[in-house]
C-alpha cells in the first residue's frame, strides 16, 4: 500500500520526493506530463535568490534563505550545475537609494549575509557593461544561478533511485476524501482515492504540488478554497557569445513603473533576460507574445550599455502559481487531514525547493512518523558532459564508450554517448525535450535544426520504437506524420537490391 | 601528432573543391575532415536538379554534383576522415595550426597543419532567433531539417504547411512537400521582395499555384503539442505587423526559410575576424583571413545561391592555400618571396550605396590574378540601376542592369593591369547608382 502520493513532478514535488525517500515510506509521484520538470520548473529565471525580496516572517522569506544555504551541498551531492555568482539590484534614480536600503534592511531581517550598497565606481569594476544611468546597487554575494532542469531532474532521479515510484503521463481527474475507521487510520483518518486517466491510487497522505493546478486539486477535498492565478513570465535567451556581458545576476529595483526585468548569465554561459508578469485565465497558456518579448528587450536594455538583442536564440514563457494570499501555502488542509498543500510556489520557489522538501518531510514526520532508511543514497551522478570535460576526461569517456566521440549536437557539442546516458538511467529521457534538458542537445544557436533528426533516430533505436512515435514532449507532439509516396515499395525494392548485391558478393 | 600541409574543415562542396584544387596545384599532403558519415555535405539532401550548369555545363542533382567532386578527390587519393568533429583550432608553433579532433576510431586527437581551409558551411536561422511569438509545439522546422526528413529518411514531417521566408530552401521544399502530397497553403515573406532566386519562385511556387505573400509574417503560433495553425499579418514599411490584417491559417507544420548563418564558431576561436554583414570572415583576394595561413570558402565565407560559385571560390582557396604552403616550404623562387612581402600593401574594397558587402574586402595588387572577381549582394531591389566601380574617386566602370535583387549574388571583375596602372590607389569602391 502506498503511504504518500505526491501530485506533480516539478521542482517542489521532486524535492519532497527526495526528502521523503530518506524514510521508510512507500511514495508514489503522479505527473500529467511525459517527463519530470515540464511545468513552471522548466521555464523560469534559474536564479538562486539571496532572500532580500520576501517580507520578513513569511514562509517565502524563511525558505528562501534556507534553500539558498542548502544549494552548495546539494549541488555536490546531486551533481547539477550551480554557481554562486552574486546578484545586484540596480537603482536608476537617486530616490531609488531608499528602495535599496529598504531591501537591505529586509534582507538583514531575513538573515541574508553580506548585503551592501555599491556605489557607481565600484559597480563599474564589478560589471563594466552596465548602463551609465545606474546610480547605485544592492550587492548580494549569496545570490546564485542554477540549472532548473538539472536541479529538478537530479532530485527526481535520486528519489527514484531511493525507491520512489514515478507515474508519468498520468493526469489526476478527481480526488475522493474517504473517512477511515479502525487501525492505521490515525486520529481523524482519511484515505484519499486519487482517480487518474491511468487508474485509481489510494494513500492516507496526498501532497499537492501541482503548480498552477494546486488550487483545483485542493478544492476537490477542502471547503477552505484556494485560488491560484497563472502569472505568465516571458523570457529571451541569448547566445553564449554574449553570455559574459554580465557576471552577476542583475535585477532592477522595482518602481511604480513595474517590477523590472533581470539580466543574468546562465550556468551554461548564455545570457537570460526576463520575466514579464501578466495574470492570465488559461493555465496552459505558455505562449510568448509580441508585446511580452518586446517589453523584455526594451526593459532589459535599461540595465546595459548595449544590449545585443540580435543574439536572441530563443524565447519562452512560464507560468508562476500566484496564490491570492501572496505567500506559499504549505501545510495540511484544515478540513482534510493528510492532504498537504504545497501551493502558490511562485518566485523564489526554485531556490526554496530544497528547503520545502525538508519542511514537508518534517511536517509529515510530526503527523505520521517513519523510520529513516539505512541504505539511503544521497549521491547521484549526472549525465557526463563532454563539452566541459578536460581532454583526459574526454579520452577516458571515449575509451569507455566510443559513442562519446560521436558529436550529435554540434552547437553544444553533445555526443551520442551523452544522449545514450540520458536515455538509460532512472527516469530516463523518452522525448526530444527530455534529451535536451538532460544533455543540452538542441539548446544551442541552431535550436536543434541539425541534431533533431539524429536524436529522434537514436531515441527510436534505443526505445525500440518507430521514429514516428518519438515526440517532442509527449502526447501529440510527434515530428513525423507519415511516409513519402511509394516509400514502402521503394524500400522493398531497395532491400531486395541489397539482398541481390549481397548474394552476388 | 599527425602533421599535414593543409587541413580542410568540412567535406561538402567547398571542402571537396578546395582539396581537389590544392592537390592539383601540387600540394599532396591534404586532409579533409568531415563530421557527417559521408562526403558531400548538404548536397546529399538536395535531390532536386539545377546544380552544375556553370561547372559542368549540364543539369545535375545535388548528390550527382557532389559525386563528381567526390570521384575527383578519390582519384587524386585525397585522404579524408569521416564522422570526425573538429572541436577547436589553435595557433601552434611557427605559424602552424593545431586542430583538436574527435572520432570513434581515434578518440580525441590532434592534427598540426601548415594551412587551414575553413569550409564548414552554414546553418539555418531558427524560430527562436526570429522572435516569433506563440507556443513552442512540434511541427516547426527549419526548411533544411524538413528536407532531411523527406529526402534522407523518406518521412513526411507534415501534411498542411505554411512556409515563412522565401529563401531558396523554403521554395524548394514548397515544391517537394507538394509533390509528396502535402498541401502548402502559403509562403509568407517579411520583406517586400523574395529572398530566393527568381527561377525558384517560378518553378517551385508559380508552377504549383502556391501563393507568395510579400510583406507578411507569422505573428502567432497556435497549438500546445503540435502546430494547429498560425496567424499571418501584413507588415508596414518598418516591418511591424499592421493591426487588423491578421489572418488565421490552420496547418500542422510551419517551415522556416529565413536566412542562413555561416558557422564560424571554430573561426572565431582561432581569432579570425568576421564581417557582421555576412557572418563570414573578412578575406583578401586570396581568400585568406586575417590569420595568416587560414583560408575560407563556400557558405562559411558568405552564403551563396549556386553551388557552382562555391566550387569556383573553393578552387581558388585550395590553390592559394597550396601556394602558401609551397612558399612556406621555400619551393617558390626566393626573389618572388621578397617581392611579395615588399609589396603586400593592400587596397580596401569598399561596399557602398546599396552594396551590402564584398568578398574579398581587401586586395593586394601584386598577389592578385590577372582578373579578380568581386562578389556582393545588394540590400534592396533595384530596377535599371548601374553597378559602378571606383578606383579611389575615379569611376572605372558602370554596368547597367535591368534588375538587381538581394536574393541574387552579383559580381564584378577587376583587371590586375588596370589596378597596377593606377598610382597611389588606396581603395576600390563598389556601389549601386540609379
Amino acid at each position: 500500500m502506498t503511504d504518500v502520493i505526491i501530485i506533480g513532478a516539478g521542482v517542489s514535488g521532486a524535492a519532497i520526493a527526495r526528502e521523503l525517500s530518506r524514510y521508510e515510506r512507500k511514495v508514489l509521484v503522479l505527473e500529467k506530463e511525459s517527463d519530470v520538470c515540464e511545468g513552471t520548473s522548466k521555464a523560469n529565471s534559474g536564479i538562486v535568490h539571496a532572500g532580500h525580496d520576501a517580507v520578513p516572517g513569511t514562509l517565502k522569506a524563511r525558505l528562501n534563505v534556507e534553500g539558498n544555504r542548502m544549494m552548495d551541498v546539494l549541488s555536490r551531492e546531486l551533481d547539477f550545475p550551480f554557481k554562486r555568482n552574486g546578484s545586484l539590484v540596480l537603482s536608476f534614480e537617486e530616490e531609488g537609494r531608499e528602495g535599496l536600503l529598504e531591501l537591505l534592511e529586509r534582507g538583514r531581517k531575513n538573515g541574508v549575509e553580506g548585503l551592501c550598497i555599491v556605489e557607481p565606481d565600484k559597480l563599474r569594476e564589478l560589471e563594466p557593461n552596465l548602463s551609465p544611468d545606474v546610480k547605485a546597487a544592492l550587492y548580494a554575494p549569496a545570490g546564485g544561478i542554477v540549472c532548473p532542469f538539472g536541479l529538478t531532474i537530479a532530485l527526481a532521479e535520486n528519489a527514484c533511485e531511493n525507491g520512489v515510484e514515478f507515474k508519468l503521463d498520468t493526469t489526476v481527474e478527481k480526488i475522493e476524501k474517504m473517512p477511515v475507521t479502525g487501525e492505521g487510520a490515525g486520529k481523524e483518518g482519511f484515505l484519499y482515492r486519487v482517480h487518474t486517466d491511468k487508474g485509481c491510487f489510494e494513500a492516507p497522505v496526498v501532497i499537492n504540488a501541482a503548480g498552477v493546478y494546486a488550487d483545483v486539486l485542493h478544492n476537490m477535498v477542502s471547503e477552505k478554497k484556494l485560488h491560484i492565478t497563472a502569472r505568465r513570465g516571458e523570457y529571451c535567451l541569448l547566445d553564449r557569445t554574449v553570455g559574459n556581458l554580465v557576471s552577476h545576476t542583475v535585477f532592477q529595483l522595482p518602481t511604480k513603473m513595474g517590477k523590472g526585468i533581470l539580466v543574468t548569465p546562465t550556468v551554461h554561459g548564455n545570457l537570460l533576460l526576463g520575466p514579464t508578469a501578466q495574470d492570465i485565465e488559461n493555465k496552459e497558456a505558455t505562449c510568448t507574445t509580441g508585446e511580452g518579448m518586446g517589453k523584455v528587450l526594451e526593459q532589459a536594455a535599461k540595465s546595459l550599455k548595449d544590449l545585443p538583442s540580435k543574439s536572441v536564440i530563443t524565447s519562452f514563457a512560464g507560468l508562476r502559481a500566484h496564490e491570492d494570499g501572496g505567500d506559499f501555502v504549505i501545510g495540511e488542509a484544515e478540513d482534510a487531514p493528510g492532504f498537504i498543500d504545497v501551493a502558490g510556489i511562485e518566485s523564489p520557489g526554485l531556490t526554496c525547493a530544497p528547503a520545502i522538501g525538508v519542511y514537508v518531510a518534517n511536517l509529515l514526520q510530526s503527523i505520521r512518523p517513519a523510520a529513516l532508511k539505512k541504505d539511503f543514497k544521497a549521491y547521484r551522478k549526472g549525465v557526463p558532459g563532454m563539452s566541459l570535460a578536460t581532454d583526459e576526461e574526454k579520452q577516458r569517456l571515449i575509451k569507455e564508450n566510443p559513442a562519446f566521440a560521436n558529436v550529435i549536437c554540434r552547437c553544444e557539442q553533445v555526443t551520442e554517448g551523452e544522449i545514450l546516458a540520458a536515455i538509460h538511467r532512472p527516469l530516463g529521457a523518452t522525448t526530444l525535450d527530455g534529451i535536451k534538458r538532460r544533455t543540452r542537445a538542441g539548446m544551442g544557436r541552431c535550436q536543434a535544426g541539425f541534431c533533431a533528426p539524429k536524436t529522434v533516430e537514436i531515441l527510436a533505436r534505443e526505445l525500440s520504437a518507430d521514429m514516428a512515435q518519438i515526440t517532442k514532449s509527449g502526447k501529440d507532439s510527434g515530428f513525423l506524420v507519415g511516409y513519402n509516396k511509394g516509400y514502402e515499395e521503394s524500400r522493398e525494392a531497395f532491400v531486395s537490391m541489397e539482398d541481390r548485391e549481397e548474394a552476388q558478393a | 601528432m599527425r602533421q599535414v600541409d593543409i587541413a580542410i574543415v568540412g567535406g561538402g562542396p567547398a571542402g571537396l573543391a578546395a582539396a581537389v584544387a590544392a592537390v592539383r596545384a601540387g600540394t599532396t599532403d591534404v586532409l579533409i575532415l568531415e563530421r557527417d558519415d559521408k562526403l558531400g555535405g548538404i548536397l546529399n539532401q538536395c535531390i532536386h536538379n539545377g546544380f552544375g550548369l556553370h561547372t559542368f555545363q549540364e543539369e545535375l542533382t545535388g548528390p550527382e554534383y557532389a559525386a563528381r567532386f567526390i570521384e575527383m578527390a578519390k582519384e587524386l587519393q585525397i585522404p579524408y576522415e569521416l564522422e570526425t568533429m573538429v572541436l577547436s583550432i589553435a595557433a601552434g608553433e611557427e605559424g602552424r595550426k593545431v586542430l583538436t579532433l574527435m572520432n570513434r576510431r581515434e578518440g580525441l586527437f590532434y592534427v598540426e597543419a601548415k594551412a587551414v581551409i575553413l569550409a564548414m558551411g552554414c546553418r539555418e536561422r531558427p524560430r527562436g532567433a526570429l522572435n516569433i511569438p506563440g507556443y513552442r509545439p512540434a511541427g516547426i522546422y527549419c526548411a533544411g531539417t524538413a528536407q532531411r526528413y523527406v529526402n534522407m529518411e523518406g518521412r513526411m514531417p507534415g501534411r498542411e504547411v505554411v512556409i515563412l521566408g522565401s529563401g531558396d530552401i523554403g521554395l524548394i521544399m514548397a515544391r517537394r512537400m507538394t509533390l509528396e502530397g502535402a498541401k502548402v497553403k502559403v509562403v509568407a515573406e517579411l520583406m517586400p521582395y523574395s529572398g530566393g532566386l527568381k527561377r525558384n519562385i517560378v518553378q517551385c511556387l508559380d508552377d504549383y499555384g502556391i501563393p507568395l505573400k510579400l510583406s507578411h509574417t507569422v505573428v502567432d503560433i497556435d497549438g500546445k503539442d503540435r502546430v494547429c495553425g498560425v496567424t499571418l499579418a501584413q507588415v508596414d514599411e518598418n516591418l511591424k505587423p499592421v493591426p487588423g490584417t491578421e489572418e488565421y491559417i490552420s496547418c500542422d507544420t510551419l517551415l522556416l526559410s529565413c536566412g542562413l548563418i555561416p558557422e564560424n564558431e571554430l573561426s572565431t576561436g582561432l581569432g579570425v575576424n568576421l564581417n557582421r554583414v555576412t557572418g563570414g570572415p573578412f578575406v583578401n583576394e586570396s581568400l585568406e583571413t586575417n590569420v595568416s595561413g587560414v583560408f575560407a570558402c563556400g557558405n562559411v565565407l558568405h552564403v551563396h545561391d549556386l553551388v557552382d560559385y562555391v566550387s569556383e571560390e573553393a578552387k581558388k582557396a585550395g590553390e592559394k592555400a597550396a601556394a602558401f604552403v609551397q612558399r612556406d616550404d621555400g619551393q617558390e623562387n626566393p626573389q618572388e618571396v621578397t617581392k611579395l612581402s615588399e609589396k603586400e600593401e593592400s587596397l580596401a574594397v569598399i561596399a557602398k550605396n546599396g552594396v551590402r558587402y564584398t568578398v574579398p574586402s581587401a586586395i593586394r595588387p601584386y598577389c592578385m590574378e590577372e582578373t579578380q572577381i568581386i562578389r556582393f549582394r545588394v540590400g534592396q531591389v533595384y530596377r535599371n540601376a548601374c553597378i559602378a566601380v571606383y578606383f579611389g574617386d575615379r569611376c572605372v566602370s558602370k554596368i547597367k542592369r535591368p534588375v538587381l535583387a538581394p536574393g541574387e549574388m552579383e559580381q564584378v571583375k577587376i583587371k590586375k593591369a588596370d589596378i597596377l596602372a593606377q598610382e597611389r590607389l588606396s581603395d576600390i569602391t563598389i556601389c549601386i547608382e540609379v
